[in-house]
């Protein structure tokens, strides 16, 4: 019997529907710890495909002969030779990952978040595999997407299946963790791309500047986006507030974390500027705004559907990183706390500079692994 | 550096630059040098942890132009 394949789209509609779902990962277990595929009801066992080179008895007494397995590896090539030697050993049920982590680190979920004012709809892309989320405005024939990643023709075809013309692309900071798409998409559409100023001092295009005053229209007047200069995560990090309901913060604020302030260097002087924000700035907003973040770090912040979403209030009495009232100790939790760096973060940032284009391999490489713009304790 | 064979696996995708390694290998003698030329990058990480794990000793790897080049000594 030959081995069958499963796609990513598959594995994503496991996740947000909580299917019971078992993978056998046979990465090295370094990339393993590193990251791995998560969430909803899904467990998962590592064995590097180069110890089963001899045989997979020391893997196979784990998994039961007629249970679903799903062998993972980091492109599709390993895992399709170890999901052959399960299929010659007797397992029933066995699928290999197309396209590997490389291509679960690529897929992108859409998923409704709500219907907007005058008939427009707001949407959130889940990037599962990498923590990424984005936003798509539609309202009236026209398209506003926040935060795209470079996989853009994803966006691209959801635009044409709604039949709506984009008309601008936002990203609310420049990115660190990974490439941004907002500015091919803009020019490939013919729309405006807005970054904030502060945050494009050393790029090497046109943009439009994302700053608080000017409003974006998506449709007929419908639907506004309303920037709010919110810095802490980069100087120029921008909030936006849609339809007066929806805060996206951004990499500010997420559901169980807050923002890093460290990924352009500056640490010891963002600090304040983050503390700024989440303690003053976003406390004035209404406590009933539902905070649309731009990444997720951990699988309990999926929520139904596969969404990342909660009330700004909620967050100000659950979320950890909003309890530290005392400035020297959140300068230290924030400071103390700040995990690895987000891979080849530095090459990511002067490619969203336009300072370097590296080919699509190249950039596929450098997104690899968890985005990890977020402190937590 | 001196090696008592090179085995090229240059083109070739995970899992292959691995099973290679291990086959060559096997046909060498304790303290013997394998060098291994291959360019798929996934191969650097795997083959450092591939020759832990089979009590080998990595003496040195390099990376030149888009070619991994790994010297293993058999335990």
């Amino acid at each position: 019997m030959a081995v069958k394949h499963i796609t990513t789209k598959e594995i994503a509609r496991k996740v947000v529907t909580n299917e019971e779902t078992t993978i056998l990962d046979v990465r090295n277990t370094d990339e393993f710890d590193d990251w791995k595929i998560e969430g909803g009801s899904v467990h998962v066992i590592n064995e590097p495909y180069f110890n089963l080179l001899d045989g997979i008895e020391d893997v196979e007494h784990k998994l039961d002969k007629d249970q679903e397995i799903i062998v993972v590896c980091a492109k599709g090539g390993s895992s399709q030779m170890v999901a052959e030697m399960f299929d010659e050993a007797g397992f029933t049920d066995v699928y290999s990952l197309e396209g590997g982590m490389k291509a679960w680190s690529e897929h992108l979920e859409p998923t409704k978040i709500a219907d907007l004012n005058g008939g427009g709809s707001l949407y959130q892309f889940v990037r599962l595999g990498k923590g990424c989320l984005s936003y798509f405005i539609e309202s009236d024939g026209e398209a506003a997407i926040v935060d795209a990643n470079r996989m853009i023709d994803v966006y691209e075809k959801f635009a044409e299946e709604k039949g709506v013309t984009i008309k601008h692309t936002i990203d609310t900071h420049l990115h660190a963790d990974h490439i941004s798409g907002g500015r091919n998409l803009a020019e490939k559409a013919g729309g405006t791309y807005h970054l904030p100023e502060k945050d494009a001092t050393e790029v090497t295009y046109e943009y439009s500047s994302l700053e608080e005053g000017n409003d974006i229209t998506v449709g007929n007047t419908t639907v506004k986006v309303q920037p709010l200069y919110s810095p802490g995560h980069t100087i120029g990090s921008t909030s936006l507030i849609i339809d007066d309901q929806y805060l996206l913060t951004g990499d500010i604020l997420f559901v169980e974390s807050i923002g890093r302030p460290d990924l352009a260097g500056k640490a010891e002087d963002w600090v304040g500027d983050l503390r700024n924000t989440l303690y003053s700035r976003y406390k004035e907003l209404s406590d009933d705004l539902i905070v649309l973040p731009a990444h997720f770090s951990f699988s309990s912040e999926l929520g139904e559907g596969g969404q990342v979403s909660a009330r700004l209030g909620e967050l100000y009495e659950k979320n950890k990183g909003l309890q530290v009232e005392d400035e020297e100790k959140f300068r230290s939790m924030v400071t103390d706390n700040l995990p690895p760096q987000p891979n080849a973060y530095e090459e990511i940032r002067k490619t969203n500079m336009g300072k370097v284009t590296p080919d699509d391999e190249e950039q596929r490489e450098m997104e690899i692994g968890p985005n990890r713009c977020a402190v937590h304790e | 550096m001196e090696s008592t064979k090179v085995l090229d696996a240059k083109g070739l995708a995970c899992p292959m630059p691995i099973v290679k390694t291990k086959k060559s290998i096997q046909e060498l003698n304790s303290g013997d040098v394998l060098e291994v030329h291959a360019t798929d990058k996934g191969a650097k990480s795997d083959i450092a942890a591939w020759v832990k794990s089979g009590g080998h000793e990595l003496l040195q790897d390099t990376e030149e132009d888009g070619v991994l080049k790994f010297w293993i000594k058999k335990a």
